[in-house]
C-alpha cells in the first residue's frame, strides 16, 4: 500500500493505471479505455478505464476539479458544445462507439438523460418544459404526448402538485420541484442511462430527500451515474463507486469497485483517506 | 442605535454631503420637470382631435398635422420593418455563430459600437446619397426609414446580442443534453429568454427614430402633404416641430401641440411594449 501523497505528484506512476476488474460482458453498459479530457490542450481528467454496469447506480466521488463532471459530459457528448473541450480514448455504450464523428447525436442523447446541480427549466409553463423534447424527438400526437407527460410526473411524484397548472410557468416551482420536472424531463424520453451531476447539492434538506428517494426508486430500470460530494448520500445511494483524485491539476480514477468493498475496506491508502475524511 | 455623540465637525461634514447629494439630484429632476410642465402647458389647449386629423395651413401656423402623424408613423414603420429582423439575424450570427474572441465578430462589434456614436446628419448625408441619389429612391418615405433604420441597428444589435448572451449556459447545456438540435435550442429556448431585451432594443431604436429631424432632412424631404405612396416625400413630427419654432414665426403655439404628441406618443410606445413583453414571457412575472 502506498503513504499518502501529496497531490502534487504524478500517482500511481504513469505505467500503472487501475485495470478493468472483471466482468461479465452482459453486464457491462458503458466502458471506457483511457479516456482523456481536455480543455484547450491541456488536460483534465486521463487514463480513465471504467466499466459502469447496467442497472446500477455508480456514484463518482472525489474532490472538485478530479474531473468527474467533465467525465460525466462526455458520456452524452455534451463536451463538444464546451469551447475548447476535447475527449479522446474509447467510450462505448453497448455497441456504440460514442467517440466517433458520425455518431447520432439526437440518437445518443435521448439513449443518455441529464439532470444537472441547478435545476434548468426552460422559462415557460410545466407542460411546455416536458412537450419541446418529446416533440424534437418525433412525438406530436396529442393524446400520447398528454399522456407521456402525465406519466413521467407521476414518476416523480409531481403530477398531484402541479396538475391543475399545468400551463402555469415551470419556474414559479419551488427549487426541489424544478428539479424533478428536470428529472422528470430526462425520463420522458425513456432514456437507459441517467447522468446525474450532483442533482441535490443545490437542494434544502427536504426536497434532496426527495430527489434522493426518487433516485434510489429508479434502480434497477436505468443505469445511474450520478456525481456527488456527499458521501454519505454516496454510501445510501451506490451499488458502484468510482474514486477520483487531481494529481498535479490532472484527474485520474484513483478506484473502482462495489460501494460496500470501497467504503469499508479500500485498496488504496488515497480512497481511505479520502473517504475518512483525512483528505480532500 | 449607538450611544457615542459625534464631534460637531462631523455632523456638519455629513449634513453638506447629505446637501450635495440632494442638490445633484434636484438639478437633474427641476429641468425635466420644467421642460415637461411647459410643453404641457403651452401644447395642452391645442391639442384636439381637430389638430390630430386636419392638415396644416399657413405653413403650419394653422391647421393641425394629419399629414404629418400618417408620415411619421409611415417613416418609422418602414424602419422598424427593416431594422428588427436585420437586428436579430445580425444579434444571432455575433452571439450564436461566432465566438468572443473571434476575429470577424470582434470587427462587426467594434464597427457597431462606433455606428452607434455617428452623429445623426451624417447618417442624413449618408441616405441622402445612397437612397435618395444612388437608389434612385429620391426625397421619399422609403428612403426616410430605411435611413431611420442604419441609424437604429447598431443600437437594436448590441441590445440584442447581449440578452441572447445573458442566456444562461446552464440552459444552453441542459437543451443539448435533450438532444435539441442549435435550430430548436435557439428557437425554442434563447428566442423566448431573449425577449425582453429584443423589446428593450426595439424601444431604444424607436425612440431615436421619432425623434429624429437631422437625418430625415435629407432623405424624407419637408413636404407637409398627406402622403400617397411610400414614394412620396413625407414631414415627420419631430422636422415639423424644428420647421414650426425655427423658421415660422407666429408657429411657436402649433409647435409646442406638436411636441406635446411626439412625447405622448413615445410615451404610450414604451408602456404597451413593456405590457407586451411581460405578457409574452410569463416567467418573468412575480411567482404568486
Amino acid at each position: 500500500m502506498t503513504a499518502p501523497h501529496d497531490g502534487l505528484e504524478p500517482w500511481p506512476p504513469r505505467s500503472h493505471f487501475p485495470a478493468h476488474e472483471p466482468v461479465s460482458e452482459s453486464a457491462v453498459h458503458i466502458k471506457t479505455e483511457h479516456l482523456e479530457v481536455s480543455y484547450h490542450g491541456r488536460p483534465a481528467l486521463e487514463h480513465v478505464n471504467l466499466i459502469l454496469r447496467r442497472g446500477a447506480i455508480t456514484a463518482l466521488i472525489g474532490p472538485s476539479g478530479c474531473g468527474k463532471s467533465s467525465l460525466l459530459m462526455s458520456l452524452n457528448r455534451l463536451t463538444d458544445i464546451i469551447p475548447g473541450c476535447r475527449v479522446s480514448g474509447t467510450l462505448q455504450i453497448d455497441r456504440l462507439d460514442v467517440l466517433a464523428p458520425d455518431t447520432d447525436l439526437l440518437h445518443l442523447r435521448r439513449t443518455v438523460g441529464m439532470v444537472f446541480q441547478k435545476p434548468a427549466v426552460f422559462p415557460f409553463s410545466i407542460r411546455k418544459n416536458l412537450e419541446l423534447p418529446l416533440r424534437e424527438h418525433g412525438i406530436r400526437d396529442r393524446p400520447v404526448l398528454s399522456a407521456t407527460i402525465e406519466q413521467g410526473l407521476r414518476q416523480v411524484g409531481l403530477w398531484d402538485e402541479v396538475k391543475d397548472r399545468l400551463d402555469h410557468p415551470a419556474q414559479a416551482l419551488s427549487g426541489g420541484q424544478q428539479q424533478r420536472l428536470c428529472l422528470a424531463r430526462a425520463l420522458v424520453l425513456s432514456p437507459e442511462i441517467l447522468l446525474l451531476d450532483e442533482p441535490c447539492s443545490a437542494l434544502d434538506p427536504i426536497s434532496s430527500g426527495i430527489v434522493e428517494d426518487l433516485i434510489a426508486g429508479l434502480r434497477g430500470r436505468y443505469t445511474i451515474v450520478i456525481v456527488t460530494h456527499n458521501l454519505a448520500q454516496a454510501r445510501r445511494l451506490a451499488d458502484h463507486v468510482a474514486f477520483f483524485w487531481a494529481f498535479g491539476g490532472i484527474g485520474r480514477l484513483v478506484e473502482q469497485g462495489p460501494a460496500r468493498d470501497m467504503f469499508e475496506s479500500p485498496k488504496e491508502a488515497l480512497t481511505a483517506a479520502y473517504l475518512s475524511g483525512i483528505r480532500g | 442605535m449607538d450611544m457615542v455623540i459625534r464631534p460637531l465637525g462631523k455632523r456638519i461634514r455629513e449634513k453638506v454631503a447629505t446637501l450635495v447629494v440632494w442638490t445633484a439630484a434636484a438639478t437633474v429632476i427641476v429641468p425635466f420637470c420644467w421642460m415637461m410642465s411647459d410643453v404641457l402647458w403651452n401644447g395642452w389647449p391645442h391639442l384636439t382631435l381637430e389638430f390630430l386629423v386636419s392638415p396644416p395651413l399657413d405653413a403650419g401656423r394653422d391647421g393641425g398635422i394629419g399629414p404629418i402623424l400618417v408620415s411619421t408613423l409611415l417613416i418609422v414603420g418602414i424602419c422598424l420593418a427593416v431594422a428588427i429582423p436585420l437586428g436579430i439575424g445580425s444579434a444571432l450570427f455575433l452571439s450564436e455563430f461566432t465566438r468572443q474572441q473571434h476575429r470577424l465578430g470582434r470587427l462587426v462589434r467594434i464597427s457597431l459600437d462606433v455606428l452607434a456614436g455617428v452623429p445623426s446628419i451624417v447618417f442624413g448625408l449618408f441616405g441622402n446619397a445612397l437612397f435618395c441619389q444612388i437608389l434612385g429612391l429620391g426625397f421619399s418615405i422609403l428612403s426616410g426609414g430605411l435611413t431611420l433604420a442604419c441609424m437604429v441597428l447598431p443600437i437594436l444589435i448590441r441590445t440584442v446580442e447581449e440578452s441572447f448572451r445573458a442566456v444562461s449556459f446552464d440552459q444552453r447545456l441542459a437543451a443539448a443534453a435533450l438532444g435539441f438540435s442549435h435550430h430548436t435550442t435557439i428557437r425554442s429556448v434563447l428566442f423566448p429568454a431573449a425577449l425582453p431585451g429584443v423589446v428593450v432594443g426595439t424601444i431604444l431604436g424607436l425612440g431615436r427614430a421619432m425623434a429624429e429631424t437631422a437625418a430625415l432632412i435629407f432623405t424624407s424631404g419637408y413636404v407637409d402633404r398627406m402622403p400617397s405612396s411610400l414614394m412620396d416625400s413625407g414631414r415627420a413630427l419631430a422636422v415639423h416641430i424644428y420647421d414650426l419654432a425655427m423658421n415660422v414665426p407666429g408657429g411657436n403655439a402649433n409647435a409646442y401641440a406638436g411636441a406635446l404628441m411626439l412625447i405622448s406618443l413615445l410615451l404610450i410606445i414604451n408602456l404597451s411594449a413593456s405590457r407586451i413583453a411581460a405578457r409574452w414571457t410569463p416567467s418573468y412575472r412575480v411567482p404568486a
